[in-house]
């Protein structure tokens, strides 16, 4: 599968199959379209025709052109046939139960009132609520035992904030540290925090502990104050930014994020991201909002057409930062060419309610944080395990090739399918697609791939 | 090639061969919590 596309001066050759990128002219991107179902004397005239002004485009000179699109074709960097599909579900079969990653919602509850909320201020439609230390335990030990040979397995504090409920943070931490050696496991522990609570206690801990810290900043003052207020309906922006410098500054070089979401009222979401860099934030993430299509905040066609050219300016922004040496770090622009996933992991989907799932203050276990609250998504609990195995299953078969739309896209090798739990909340199902995502996705691809054609041309 | 660059890629057939230990990230762990995109995890295969 080709997919072919012009951006910021480039043309670019994607064979999706491969995983192969080829940066290339006119004469020859003209060439590898028509190449499959066309023969040699239809194209050689109708691109000596349309390039009759041009004297170097000669008949030998697209006899070599044909040849070389022939030479990769054969040695499996052009036109690769997608014979993946009989191996998407062997994965997650030969994984068998195993689960690898928890989302531990340790506080149900939240300092901030932000209306956007998906997780309608931390409660997740139902009761505020912290985790005890108990039931923290009782799903590291489960985690423990459903990983089978996995060494590294992932934390995540989550909320609502976590950091109201501190101190199981920390215990629940103390107790990972102090049965992995014999576990032979590998914990690796992320916070997703609004800021409000952190202090120097707080800095300390998550530098030593976290292996990555997702702070979340929208960005703009005035963009950030208008949601993310607290219950007096006062803005957190002031409060928050200096705290987050400190965490980052002393943070010698660890992951973090700087992670905000952008809504119907901020469409121009690069103007946010490039605040955050001038606030000296090198990291940046920034989400679509996820909601239902009646909320005022839920982006609208004419929205998603102002993103994808604000993905466009973005990437041109980071080529240009790049050059100065102030480069900046967009989540979604990372794609590591080299040392990226295999193509098990690429069709696998993103293992919600596999691999992964979301555990509530008192135990109960869901796909995934964004299915937290839907009672008919519950899987089980920490302490009797997952009871629900047709939903577990129903999970198990999400990938690449489950949607027919994702089928025929030259972008699933990247987004593995797509998220459940956005087509959910589109659709109604799990199984269904969420039209706009793709779009974004399929934006923000194309626009990574570009920044490495672009740094490639200037070697 | 005179009218075609080719870019250095992790060649995804190949992959097939020793990939698909599990463990690498889970894609929508720790940064964007909405959604899932698999391209920018590194891979953690010790034995590749
Ligand atoms: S670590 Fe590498 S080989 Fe293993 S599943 Fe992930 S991407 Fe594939
Ligand atoms: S379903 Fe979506 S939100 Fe849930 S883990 Fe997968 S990508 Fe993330």
């Amino acid at each position: 599968m080709v997919h072919q596309y012009k951006l910021n001066g480039y043309n670019i050759v994607l064979d999706s199959c491969s995983g192969s990128i080829h940066s290339v002219d006119d004469v020859a991107y003209d060439m590898i379209e028509m190449f499959e179902d066309h023969t040699w004397e239809e194209i050689v005239n109708e691109l000596l025709e349309k390039y009759k002004d041009r004297d170097d485009v000669t008949k030998t000179d697209l006899y070599e052109c044909y040849e070389d699109v022939l030479e990769l074709k054969e040695s499996g960097q052009l036109f690769t046939k997608d014979t993946y599909e009989d191996m998407a579900g062997t994965f997650k079969e030969r994984s068998g139960n195993v689960i690898k990653a928890l989302c531990l919602h340790v506080a149900h509850s939240c300092n901030l009132n932000c209306s956007y909320c998906f997780a309608s201020q931390g409660k997740y439609h139902g009761d505020r609520a912290l985790m005890s230390f108990e039931v923290g335990k009782r799903a590291l030990d489960f985690l423990v035992e459903n990983s089978g040979t996995r060494t590294n397995l992932e934390v995540d504090f989550f909320g609502g904030e976590p950091l109201m409920n501190f101190d199981v943070v920390k215990q629940l931490v103390a107790y990972a540290r102090s049965i992995e050696k014999d576990k032979h496991k590998n914990f690796r522990f992320t916070l997703t925090t609004n800021g409000m609570l952190i202090d120097d206690d707080v800095i300390e801990f998550a530098n030593k502990e976290m292996s990555n810290v997702v702070l979340s900043l929208d960005g703009r003052k005035e963009v950030h104050d208008r949601f993310r207020v607290d219950y007096a309906g006062k803005g957190s922006y002031d409060q928050i930014v200096p705290k987050f410098k400190k965490l980052v500054d002393a943070r010698g070089g660890k992951g973090y994020y700087m992670r905000g979401t952008f809504t119907h009222f901020n469409p121009d979401f690069t103007n946010d991201v490039f605040h955050m860099a001038d606030l000296g934030f090198t990291e940046l993430s920034m989400e679509p909002v996820v909601g239902k299509p009646e909320d005022e905040t839920t982006l609208t066609a004419e929205d998603i057409e102002i993103v994808k050219e604000q993905y466009e300016i973005l990437a041109k922004d980071m080529i240009r930062r790049k050059k100065e040496g102030k480069p900046i770090t967009f989540y979604h622009y990372m794609l590591d060419l080299e040392g990226g996933p295999c193509i098990y992991k690429r069709i696998s989907g993103c293992g919600v309610g596999t691999e992964y799932m979301a555990v509530t203050p008192w135990g109960d276990l869901y796909p995934c944080h964004q299915f937290v609250g839907e009672e008919s998504y519950k899987l089980g609990d920490v302490f009797n395990g997952v009871s629900n195995d047709a939903l577990r299953d129903e999970f198990r078969c999400c990938n690449a090739y489950s949607r027919k739309e994702c089928r025929d896209c030259w972008a699933k090798m990247y987004c593995s399918g797509g998220c459940a739990a956005n087509a959910f909340h589109a659709s109604g199902s799990i199984k269904g697609i969420y039209e706009p995502g793709c779009e974004l996705f399929k934006k923000r691809i194309e626009c990574a791939i570009m920044m490495h054609v672009s740094e490639n041309e200037d070697e | 090639m005179k009218r075609i660059k080719t870019l250095k890629t992790r060649n995804l057939c190949e992959s097939a061969k020793k990939g698909g230990c599990g463990e690498c990230q889970t894609s929508c762990q720790s940064a964007c919590k909405t959604s899932c995109g698999v391209a920018n995890q590194k891979c953690e295969n010790v034995a590749k």
